[in-house]
């Protein structure tokens, strides 16, 4: 792995007497785009926070773009750039208005040219005159983009920027994403995708405040020693619910007309099925998704949390 | 002939729904369930018992050139009528006149050298009353129960030979001299305070509500993540408010001036001075209320909370000296009371700057306290 921009370990944060983060550790190589997953309250948003410095953890610590996340908190500010969860540039003023905001606020030169161009860049040129509150989902988040961008950050964090965008603008998203990291920017990007985590160079899976999983999609995937089969055939998907209660089998999950039963003991596994292998039923060993492994790392990382 | 039973347009179960709904969520915000029950109980208790339109024991300053069991009776008299607090004796008129203009006293009396052998000769006999009448409420019924003070005074005094006649003019004349306002218009006196309460009510809400909504609205997460510093923050949002400030007390000093006549006795310096402390000192108030409140509806709340008093307790509505000591103490902190002194001092009495140094420094500590408190408060990260 190449140089670190994010180096983080033993993070912990508590709100109110909840832990909500747990000694997570997270490295993200320099110009990867690293996806962030985990279920809704998983501490990803927090994590996030603690990385640019708009929280302070309880505990741990680490670098940023080889700062220290605490001490050096302002300066990392100065080179990250951070998209919010929630859109949070001003709604009453104009898309023009907030990129210079956002230019005069990280003391740019060349102010009118780089917002010029930033416009141009993300086609909001014929947009800029127009109040962001009354954009569009799929605009308000380019404009979040280019504000989050235009100081040309090294680091650049999204916390759920897809999030109620459809699927072109989400396309287009992600090219622009691709483009920043191909000019050597990092990445860190929360998202509930499965397509968009498979978009990442990498991969950490973050339930219930810890980190369970982490790396390139494939060794995610292999980490996790799930076995799956795919069943398809006319009302395989009305036996889905009488073979998941077999021994060996976890989990068991229709894919429109086929159903994929995943479980780590391949013996089991095979074992659970063997009844219903028959026509016009037709089996065949299959990769687990991403989404398969993260099913299961959720079911566990809840069986070790209860 | 009964109506056909149908769906009614009008139900009591939607109501009870939606006033259910209402009343759980007043439950949830803490804080407007808390100044909800404060503030009738606060300002009940407080103004109840610190507002006294009819002001009494306001203090007052003598002169006394002639000490006689004359003077001594006069001087009781008017202390026994209960409107009077003699609390300094000057020995100069000099001393006198700064009580007066410094507003140290309310009041101003003179015995002049000649006054026990005017009396007993009859010959025209004066007690001069110099009455702070900038507020003429403070001062009307005071004045007003002297009326028949010299009839009355000097009985004791004025026996066997001396003794007056019945119907006869009384012994001495009392000469009152309302200052600053010899007119008693009450408008001299208002318009210069609605310059305090106009400003601090706008500037006070309008920053502590520019605060807030930056939370409310989740654009303090990107302005947090940007490397503004706090005080660069709190600069850049509250300048355009300090001219917002300076245009609103041209208004309202070009306007008292033009329709209701306010005299401008002078003290610009003092005035100017007055004017960006106090407006510097109202927006510090609305930032700090903007680091406690969550909600704009808070922000909003606390302002009010902050007003009444300042419209109450500072001298605007009802006389300062005429309210209790622990009154007076809360006035005191209060910016609004040394405000209005600021510009009262100036436009009606053409005070010099350092004839207001005490009001001045007064609001000089508060913006310092206040912005302390801001800062300190004020959070660069969203724990």
């Amino acid at each position: 792995m190449s140089a670190a921009a994010i180096d983080v370990q033993g993070l912990n944060k508590s709100f109110g007497g909840r832990r909500v983060v747990k000694d997570v550790a997270i490295r993200v190589g320099e110009g990867r785009i690293t996806g962030f997953l985990g279920p809704n309250g998983s501490g990803k948003t927090t994590t996030l926070r603690m990385l640019c410095g708009l929280l302070t953890p309880d505990s741990g610590g680490g670098t940023a773009l080889g700062l220290d996340i605490i001490a050096d908190a302002a300066e990392i500010k100065r080179q990250t750039g951070y998209m919010t969860q929630r859109f949070s540039l001003y709604e009453d003023l104009t898309v023009a208005e907030n990129l210079m905001f956002a230019a005069r606020v990280h003391e740019l030169d060349r102010r009118s040219e780089r917002v010029d161009a930033a416009l141009e860049q993300l086609g909001l040129a014929e947009r800029r005159a127009q109040l962001s509150g009354t954009l569009s989902g799929g605009w308000k988040q380019r404009l979040a983009l280019a504000a989050a961008t235009l100081h040309e950050p090294r680091l650049l964090l999204l916390d759920e920027p897809t999030a109620g965008v459809d699927p072109l603008a989400r396309r287009t998203f992600w090219d622009e994403i691709h483009a920043l990291a191909g000019r050597g920017l990092t990445v860190l990007v929360s998202t509930h995708y499965m397509d968009e985590a498979e978009r990442c160079h990498d991969i950490a899976y973050i339930a219930y405040g810890e980190l369970i999983a982490r790396g390139t999609a494939d060794e995610v995937i292999a980490q996790s020693q799930l076995h799956t089969w795919r069943g398809e055939g006319p009302g395989i998907d009305r036996l889905a619910r009488e073979i998941a209660g077999k021994p060996g089998v976890e989990m068991v999950a229709p894919f429109g007309l086929a159903l994929h039963i995943s479980g780590t003991d391949p013996a089991a596994l095979e074992a659970a099925i063997a009844p219903y292998r028959q026509p016009p039923l037709r089996w065949s060993p299959a990769e687990p998704t991403l989404e398969d492994v993260f099913i299961h790392l959720m079911a566990h990382a809840r069986d070790n949390f209860q | 002939m009964s109506a056909p039973r149908r769906r009614s347009s009008f139900s009591w179960l939607r109501i009870w729904a939606v006033l259910v709904k209402e009343f759980t969520q007043l439950r949830r915000d803490k804080l407007t369930y808390a100044m909800l029950l404060a503030v009738p109980l606060v300002q009940l208790l407080l103004f109840g018992y610190a507002i006294n339109n009819d002001p009494k024991n306001l203090p007052t300053a003598v002169l006394v050139q002639e000490n006689s069991a004359m003077s001594r009776s006069v001087l009781s008299a008017i202390a026994r009528t209960g409107y009077f607090r003699i609390e300094h004796q000057a020995r100069t008129p000099a001393e006198l006149d700064r009580l007066v203009r410094d507003g140290e006293v309310q009041f101003a009396i003179t015995i002049p050298g000649d006054f026990g052998r005017r009396v007993v000769r009859g010959d025209g006999a004066q007690v001069l009353i110099e009455a702070d009448a900038a507020d003429p409420s403070a001062t009307g019924s005071a004045l007003a129960a002297l009326a028949q003070l010299p009839q009355e005074a000097l009985k004791r005094e004025l026996t066997g030979a001396l003794a007056r006649s019945p119907g006869s003019a009384p012994p001495f004349e009392l000469v009152v001299h309302r200052r600053f306002n010899p007119e008693n218009i009450t408008a001299y006196n208002i318009v210069p305070g609605l310059l305090g309460v106009i400003l601090s009510l706008t500037l006070v809400m309008m920053t502590a509500l520019g605060v807030t909504r930056e939370h409310e609205r989740g654009t303090m997460e990107s302005l947090l993540a940007t490397p503004a510093q706090p005080i660069e923050v709190m600069i850049g949002k509250l300048a355009p408010y300090v001219a917002v400030g300076a245009v609103q007390a041209m208004v309202i000093l070009g306007l008292g001036r033009l329709l209701f006549g306010v005299p401008m006795a002078g003290g610009w310096a003092g005035l100017a001075l007055g004017l960006l402390l106090f407006i510097i000192g109202s927006l510090a108030l609305g930032f700090l209320i903007s680091t406690v409140a969550r909600t704009q509806l808070q922000a909003m709340q606390m302002s009010f909370f902050y007003m009444l008093p300042s419209i109450l307790l500072s001298g605007f509505m009802f006389p300062f000296r005429g309210m209790p000591e622990w009154a007076q103490a809360i006035g005191t902190v209060i910016p609004v009371t040394h405000f209005l002194r600021v510009v009262r001092g100036a436009l009606l009495k053409g005070q010099t700057l350092a004839e207001m140094a005490p009001s001045i420094l007064a609001l000089a500590v508060f913006v310092c306290t206040v912005t302390a408190l801001a800062l300190a408060r004020y959070r660069t990260t969203l724990d």
